[in-house]
């Protein structure tokens, strides 16, 4: 088994996924043949490759310190699910 | 630092600062501070389905100013990388932050203590969004059953600017802190006000038994906003691990907190609980390219710093102290300086800046900056007394109708008629009327008390309403009296 | 029957007065009212706003003013691309009554075209597969035999072009998203090059693949519309300023001597012997028309799907962690702040998007980053290298769009890995970042297939060239679906 049982919750933990006890043992399976099936990437020999995270060589893609158009407090909490004066409202937070 | 008698401290210091661009990292919203709850935000800072980050060139200006008043070396090549967390006051769930490619590496600065100079190093500095504010129902978070949040300074540009673990007291942490803030108030990259939470403090503290080789298991301790509160959490931290050690038990590494209010440090998180970023490049913004041009450039308009600034100002004649002093603040320093270039006098001025000056402002709670009193008004007031228009302690007086009335001191000397006599003919008529009304005094002068002739400088004095010229007077004085 | 016609064609009936915008969207939307509730392609219709925008074209064509090629034209958009006021959703729960403030920067050009918004359509939620039955709101039906699927994630978007419900449509392509739709309905799909159409407004997938790109009928409409949208945008940095040309410019038919390359690993045990016959045949065309066609390699492909789905999957996790209650969305109330992340995540996402993000999470963590993130990474350059090697020696690259064609409802959404093996041909090339373009290419048990040609980045052009010379040479692009099971030649109704 490439990823444990303990593995998946810590990972579903981490991303923030309240899973069902089906759905861990379902992730547990499926994310165990794809991450065998990724091990083939191993096979290859990349100690002197250079990764890539651009598609495009692009560099130094800067804007100017010019004040824009913001949002108003409307437009702001327009979708909000708890607005209140002006305020994004969320449940208690715990030091965690 | 010894710690109860066995143990010795390290510490290492990170400091974010707000920088003082207009507009926020990766957005056009304004950076002002203040402003009604989320009305400085937009679709980017929001983090809302679809926005993309664009780089603020000026942050990038800012943070290789701020690296190279640190000494620090501008790397050649650095990139953004995101920092994931959950968290209500992060607007997309990660930070974009540097992680292995910092824009700053290398620096350091001097710090004096008790005589002794020594050098912090500075490991790196690294530009980052700050998040947003966070507003609890209740005294405390763990109080409120719930909480607000206000993206106004989510986006607001942060350099992160992290040291070696160089320190070993906390007189050199507060030494180090309090030079690391008057450099970057110098460079103007962030407008320093702690007050405002423009500087914040994460201090890693550990201790190990005297003369001890490897470090001991180390605490960090976020987001304190004042020198005072450092002072006050080191001493808190260095003992509660010292009781820990004591007990025989091992300091528990993690994140800790610091309540103001009970004066203590509490667990944030511990080890077990820490985060796992999971850093991976930025893959919404391309890597920068930093040549060496565009660092020179830069370098070019860097300020002067503080210790330059101090000895240009000890070659003129002032003392370390009051170089030390009149350079506390950039804006103080600069007044000093533009009055300096109308009355070249740097020991007199330094005395009236650090004197009335200072003290004209404190009592108003006034800022330099917003002094009513401009350089050229102070310089011509000096001036005054130079030439001996003015006594020493009118002109006191005078500065103080200056700073009331933002008049000039020509301006008020004229319309006061306070004009200092310097009449011969003037002040000895009414020498003769004082010597005549005092003969007690005069009796005594003569008899040895020469104490005597400090009252009859008084009564002439008084006579003149302060007006007369103090030295002449004497001089009159003891003329006649002879 | 006018909505059968392309843009092109509609803008002849418009600049000649022979039918009004009004006339022509209110034909659109007969059509959708008609058989969109079989087809289920779209997620919004918005009736009143498109009448309008066709009333401010109609005012200008009776002014005689000059018509733009698009104005007037009633098109769809893949609703993961921000309209502002109009619902966006993303086909998901997280997102199902969220109304963004503001256009992407597609929406914000095609409205500047004068273009007609007729609604945003289906697709798979998040952009996370390849048939749009990960959609929450509904399976959006392939017109050719409505019990197999469209593909995905664009399937509406495919779909509208293919029935008729709109005259084009922008889907997106992260990993073969537009590429293999437009392939199963018998379409014209383009994915540009990485940087050539901005992403701002696009809800993200995988920041470092996703590309917006046409869907339409024909080869000359693809070009029409990439001319509308294309081009650098100072609010995405990833964005590209290149000197864009006039794409239809490349419309010429005419390939001879161009040199076509055949990567045989694009042609192995995993592709159906009918879909290869077919894409052979389409070769041998390309052949007679005088292309210099042979074999080449790229010998890193097998390789591609393991760097996409983690690569793609890291990045995503990334990008769908705002999704948590707090500033839109969804929200499942909860005590304190974590149950509420935990359960709004829990209950707003569908599960090809929890078991990506999942993937993704694992991807980047302490300890697997090296082995997995970092390699994918250095593999991708790879793959990249390897399209580089091959562009020396050949003008384009040729291989199915998909190794089938479309699968019925429900045969691949059991095993995840074998739909992810699927996008075989597709995913390639977004690691590369080159442009590529789906053209109909026959029919394989009477569903379409479609068959792809790579470029070289920033050569759209010469893929134009190509697909146009085989579009006019062959009479795929001419069929439509009846939706009754018969294949009808296009204009008939």
């Amino acid at each position: 088994m490439t990823i444990s049982r303990e593995d998946v919750e810590y990972v579903a933990a981490l991303a923030r996924l309240e899973l069902t006890e089906p759905e861990i043992q379902e992730y547990t399976e499926q994310l165990n043949s794809i991450l065998d099936y990724a091990a083939m990437l191993e096979r290859l020999d990349t100690d002197d490759v250079v990764p890539t995270a651009h598609a495009v060589p692009l560099h130094n893609v800067m804007r100017e310190d010019q004040v824009g158009p913001s949002f108003n407090q409307e437009k702001a909490l327009r979708n909000a699910p708890d607005g209140e004066e002006g305020f994004f409202r969320v449940p208690k937070i715990s030091l965690t | 630092m010894v710690v109860a008698d066995k143990y010795e401290m390290v510490c290492g210091v990170e400091v974010h600062v707000e920088l003082q661009t207009k507009t926020k990292i990766f957005c056009g919203c304004t950076t002002e501070f203040g402003g009604e709850q989320n009305t400085h935000v937009c679709p980017v800072c929001l983090g809302m389905p679809g926005a993309l980050p664009v780089l603020n060139r000026e942050v990038v200006n800012y943070a290789i100013k701020a690296g190279l008043a640190l000494d620090c070396e501008i790397a050649e090549f650095s990139k953004f990388d995101r920092k994931n967390y959950f968290y209500p006051d992060l607007s997309k769930n990660y930070q974009t932050s540097q992680f292995d490619l910092p824009i700053c590496l290398k620096g350091g600065l001097e710090i004096e203590v008790d005589g002794e100079k020594k050098w912090i190093g500075i490991t790196r500095a690294h530009m980052e969004e700050d998040a947003g504010k966070l507003v609890h129902s209740g005294e405390t978070i763990s109080t409120s059953n719930e909480s607000s949040v206000d993206y106004n300074r989510a986006g607001v540009p942060l350099l992160e600017i992290v040291s070696e673990p160089d320190m070993c007291s906390i007189p050199e942490v507060l030494a180090y802190l309090e030079k690391l803030v008057q450099i970057l108030e110098y460079t103007e990259v962030s407008d320093c006000r702690l007050e405002q939470g423009s500087v914040r403090f994460d201090v890693n503290v550990s201790l190990r038994r005297i003369g001890a080789t490897t470090l001991g298991i180390r605490t960090e301790t976020k987001n304190l906003n004042s020198f005072n509160s450092v002072r006050r959490c080191m001493e808190y931290e260095v003992a509660r691990q010292a009781r820990v050690l004591n007990a025989g038990e091992n300091v528990v590494q993690e994140t800790r907190t610091w309540d103001e209010g009970q004066g203590i440090t509490l667990t944030l998180r511990s080890k077990e609980e820490a985060h796992d970023y999971r850093y991976f490049p930025e893959p919404d913004l391309p890597p920068l390219v930093i040549d060496r041009g565009w660092v020179e450039r830069i370098r070019k308009i860097l300020p002067e710093l503080p210790a330059a600034r101090r000895t240009r100002l000890q070659a003129l004649g002032l003392s370390a102290y009051d170089a030390t002093v009149i350079t506390q603040a950039k804006a103080m320093a600069d007044f000093f300086d533009e009055t300096l270039a109308y009355y070249g006098d740097a020991k007199t001025l330094a005395n009236w800046v650090m004197g009335d000056v200072t003290r004209l402002l404190n009592t108003n709670q006034c800022s330099v900056l917003d002094s009513p009193i401009s350089a050229k008004q102070l310089a011509e007031l000096l001036e005054l007394i130079n030439k001996g228009t003015l006594s020493g302690k009118i002109a006191k007086s005078v500065l103080e109708e200056m700073y009331s009335t933002g008049k000039d001191a020509g301006t008020i000397v004229k319309e006061k008629g306070l004009a200092q006599i310097s009449d011969e003919g003037a002040l000895l008529g009414i020498i003769d009327d004082v010597i005549a009304a005092n003969p007690q005094s005069v009796e005594d002068y003569r008899a040895g008390k020469d104490k005597a002739i400090g009252f009859l400088v008084g009564q002439i004095m008084k006579a003149t309403k302060g007006q007369a010229n103090p030295g002449l007077v004497n001089q009159l004085l003891k003329g006649k009296l002879a | 029957m006018m909505i059968g016609k392309s843009v092109s064609e509609l803008h002849e009936l418009l600049v000649h007065k022979d039918v009004s915008s009004t006339e022509l969207t209110k034909a659109y939307l007969e059509r959708i009212h008609t058989v969109d509730p079989e087809l289920k392609a779209y997620l919004t219709v918005i009736e009143d706003q498109a009448l309008a925008q066709a009333a401010d074209v109609d005012r200008k064509i009776a002014q005689n003013e000059v018509l733009g090629t698009l104005e007037g034209i009633p098109m769809a958009l893949k609703d993961n691309m921000c309209t502002e006021d109009v619902r966006t959703s993303c086909a998901s729960k997280m997102l199902e009554n969220f109304i963004p403030s503001f256009n992407a920067t597609v929406t914000d050009r095609l409205r500047a075209a004068g273009t007609i918004l007729l609604g945003k359509v289906n697709m798979d939620e998040f952009a996370m597969g390849s048939s749009t039955e990960n959609s929450y709101f509904a399976k959006t039906r392939n017109p050719w035999d409505l019990e197999y699927v469209p593909g995905g994630s664009s399937g509406g978007a495919a779909v509208a072009v293919a029935a008729d419900e709109a005259a084009f449509s922008l889907g997106s392509d992260t990993g073969g998203s537009i590429r293999q739709p437009a392939a199963f309905c018998g379409v014209v799909g383009m994915k540009p090059t990485y940087g050539a159409v901005s992403r701002f407004g696009l809800i993200a997938y995988a920041s470092s693949l996703d590309q917006i790109g046409p869907l339409t009928k024909i080869v000359r409409d693809s070009a029409l519309v990439l001319n509308a949208i294309a081009g650098y945008d100072p609010r995405d940095s990833t964005s590209v300023a290149y000197e864009k040309p006039d794409y239809t410019k490349f419309l010429v038919n005419d390939i001879k001597g161009l040199r076509i390359g055949i990567p045989r690993e694009y042609y192995g045990e995993g592709i159906d012997p009918d879909v290869a016959k077919g894409i052979q045949s389409g070769i041998q065309s390309l052949i007679d028309l005088g292309a210099e066609v042979s074999e080449c390699s790229l010998p890193h492909t097998e390789y591609a799907i393991p760097a996409y789905y983690l690569i793609a999957t890291a990045e995503a996790s990334s990008n769908l962690a705002r999704y948590d209650g707090v500033r839109y969305g969804y929200r499942a109330e909860s005590e304190d702040v974590l149950g509420m992340f935990k359960t709004t995540r829990a209950e707003g996402f569908g599960p090809e998007v929890k078991r990506r993000i999942m993937l993704g999470t694992y991807a980047l963590s302490s300890g697997y980053y090296d082995a997995y993130y970092l390699k994918a990474q250095k593999v991708r350059t790879l793959i990249k290298q390897d399209f580089d090697k091959a562009f020396e020696k050949f003008d384009v690259l040729l291989s199915p769009t998909a190794p089938t064609p479309a699968f019925k409802f429900g045969e691949k959404s059991a095993n995840p890995l074998a739909m992810y093996l699927s996008d075989i041909t597709t995913v390639p090339i977004n690691l590369a970042g080159i442009p590529a373009i789906s053209i109909p290419a026959g029919f394989v048990n009477g569903m379409p297939i479609g068959m792809q040609l790579m470029g070289k980045a920033f050569d759209e052009g010469t893929l134009y060239r190509v697909a146009y010379t085989f579009e006019q040479n062959t009479h795929y692009h001419t069929l439509k679906p009846s939706l009754s099971g018969e294949v009808l030649a296009r204009g008939s109704r």
